[in-house]
């Protein structure tokens, strides 16, 4: 981390400098795509993952326990080997693809597509989006849920006015595990994203490492990055913060 | 029947092979204070739950104002819960915590808030509206519960043992507090506890359970001085339970001694079970009395001595003003009106003498169905 802002201040020749900051201005188009794509995925799984949660903890505790196991066994599979499997399933004779073509009636390919991007980081952050809400739902004590059906709420009353409430922790931690590691990836950009949907995350990796290589100002985009991170992350916790005052 | 407010009728229930409530008929009296006292597993906490509609009976029904509501799901039931743990909602304030039954069936917003108001006021809490429910201690959690199970204007409020997780004092200062707001209210309350003197001190009616059976219904004062069997006798309160002869009526002979007393109606030569408070026996010097003992324990209570004495075997419990010591000799007299006689029952031979004595049911049982 120090070396990262070291970096980020200084020339080939060490000598202290702003400049590489004025390069990451090239790459704000990069930066806009990178958030964009990265809240819409944790939008898509928390709109997939809160229901799955929700559905999850009413089951019996013995299918709960294999369900949650089933989500952590996804979470140690590598990144890599899925973004494989992926990349295998959305090609023009994929699974995905063929399905997509039989609902569409014509050829439908979506590698190297913004959907491709998403679907990625959405099945690879799922897990880690329903784990904390799974969790504090299924927290919430079955007496409070008596006590309120007890004072004439309905179902729907005591989704709305109870479990949703009482689940805003979960849902919080939810975003910060999937946004931040969406917003820096640069694995599902790189193998299903094409050279069109390029992210942020990718471009720093090739100024370390490859074509781009350019480690200074490679530094200064990564020092950007956790600063909007931290940015994000900060929102998120004073918001969590002030929810439970 | 028309001040019946709610009757079970023959209601069974089980849970897999373990029968909870054995063909149980109860009524309970509009604007009473009815209190189901049990140890842990009678099926106490089981009869509140039918009640309020979270357990539906294996067979029998239950009436609410004369309408079968057997299967009306709970949320329509004009019954209110106070849990055992309070079940705030922990996202709330004071508040809306106590106005939520009001929010959820729409009433207008300065109505709730006069209610709420109200129901603050009523509970002692009315500068709290604004905490949130960590803030606060158990005890004001637990006028939060009672109010917001109030504010619904319920006719009927359940409390499942309210009082088991506050400390003796705090218990103490809410039994009165909650009688009052019983009485103000006119609200019938159905109320769950394993503590008998909380029991005695608080209700109009008593039902004593075990087994899923009821033992005995009747006022405090009925349950203490009548008891209907050895099991209510040795729940409430203490008491030394003899086997006797009735050799007629009004003369009962135990230890091998005649006493008079004021029970009749049983067979001549009939084996029933006598019961002595501790309290009503009367030490007098051993060559004058009717029967003698030695002493064998003598616990000081700070209100009287409590005296284990064995009287021909038999260990009996004394409770005496008088001072005694291990292994004085000392005489005892029983006056007619302190004798009380009871058929033998199951329990007979279950409840012995006080021969390995321990504070049996004191102890605090907080978890339980």
């Amino acid at each position: 981390m120090i070396f990262v802002v070291y970096y980020s201040f200084t020339n080939e020749l060490g000598n202290f400098t702003f400049s590489n900051f004025f390069d990451v201005g090239n790459y704000s188009r990069v930066f806009l795509r990178s958030i964009y794509l990265s809240i819409l995925s944790t939008f898509v799984s928390l709109i997939i993952g809160f229901p799955t949660a929700y559905g999850i903890s009413k089951l019996s505790p013995k299918v709960q326990r294999l369900f949650i196991s089933a989500l952590i066994l996804q979470m140690w599979v590598s990144f890599l080997l899925t973004t494989y499997s992926l990349m295998t399933m959305m090609e023009s004779n994929g699974i995905i693809s063929k399905i997509l073509t039989f609902f569409a009636r014509n050829e439908i390919s979506i590698m190297n597509t913004k959907s491709a991007v998403i679907i990625g980081s959405v099945y690879s952050s799922l897990p880690f989006m329903i784990m904390p809400i799974y969790s504090s739902i299924s927290k919430i004590n079955k007496d409070i849920i008596e006590a309120a059906t007890d004072l004439g709420a309905s179902k729907f009353t005591i989704f709305s006015r109870i479990i949703l409430p009482m689940s805003k922790p979960g849902v919080v931690s939810g975003i910060m595990m999937v946004l931040s590691p969406n917003l820096s990836s640069f694995i599902f950009s790189k193998m299903l994203g094409g050279s069109e949907n390029i992210l942020i995350g990718e471009i720093i990796e090739l100024k370390f490492l490859g074509s781009l290589y350019d480690p200074w100002t490679g530094s200064s985009l990564a020092l950007v990055l956790v600063i909007f991170i931290f940015l994000f992350n900060s929102i998120l916790i004073s918001y969590d913060a002030k929810s439970k005052l | 029947m028309d001040d019946c407010i709610i009757s079970l009728r023959d209601i069974n229930v089980k849970f897999g092979d373990e029968v909870i409530l054995d063909n149980l008929n109860l009524n309970i009296l509009k604007g009473q204070f009815v209190t189901l006292l049990g140890p842990s597993g009678c099926g106490k906490t089981t009869i509140l739950r039918l009640i309020s509609g979270f357990l539906h009976p294996n067979s029998g029904s239950i009436f609410f104002e004369n309408k079968n509501i057997t299967h009306l799901s709970p949320h329509k039931r004009e019954v209110n819960t106070v849990f055992q743990r309070y079940a705030l909602f922990p996202h709330m304030n004071v508040f809306d915590n106590v106005a939520f039954g009001l929010v959820v069936s729409k009433k207008s917003e300065k109505e709730i808030k006069d209610r709420v108001n109200y129901m603050l006021k009523l509970v002692g809490l009315s500068n709290f509206s604004d905490r949130h429910i960590d803030s606060l201690s158990g005890g004001q959690q637990q006028r939060v519960a009672v109010a917001r199970a109030l504010a619904n204007h319920p006719k009927v409020l359940l409390l499942d043992e309210p009082f088991a997780a506050l400390d003796l004092r705090l218990k103490k200062d809410m039994q009165v507090e909650l009688k009052k707001i019983q009485m103000q209210t006119g609200i019938t309350f159905v109320f769950v506890t394993h503590d008998q003197e909380e029991a005695l001190s608080m209700s109009d009616i008593v039902v004593v359970l075990d087994k899923g059976k009821i033992q005995q219904i009747g006022t405090p004062k009925d349950i203490y001085n009548e008891p209907s069997n050895a099991f209510v006798a040795d729940f409430i309160g203490e008491s030394n339970i003899i086997d006797g002869i009735m050799l007629n009526d009004y003369l009962v002979k135990m230890e091998g001694k005649k006493f008079k007393c004021l029970d009749k109606g049983f067979l001549k030569g009939e084996h029933v079970d006598v019961v002595i408070r501790p309290e009503d026996i009367k030490l007098v010097p051993p060559d004058s009395a009717h029967i003698s003992g030695v002493v064998t324990s003598v616990t000081f209570k700070g209100v009287n001595n409590e005296i284990i004495a064995d009287i021909d075997g038999f260990k009996w419990m004394i409770q005496t003003i008088e001072n005694k010591n291990v292994g004085d000799v000392i005489g005892i007299d029983i006056y007619p009106e302190d004798i009380h006689i009871m058929k033998k029952s199951d329990y007979s031979s279950e409840v012995g003498d006080y021969s390995s004595f321990s504070d049996e049911f004191s102890s605090e049982e907080v978890n339980e169905r």
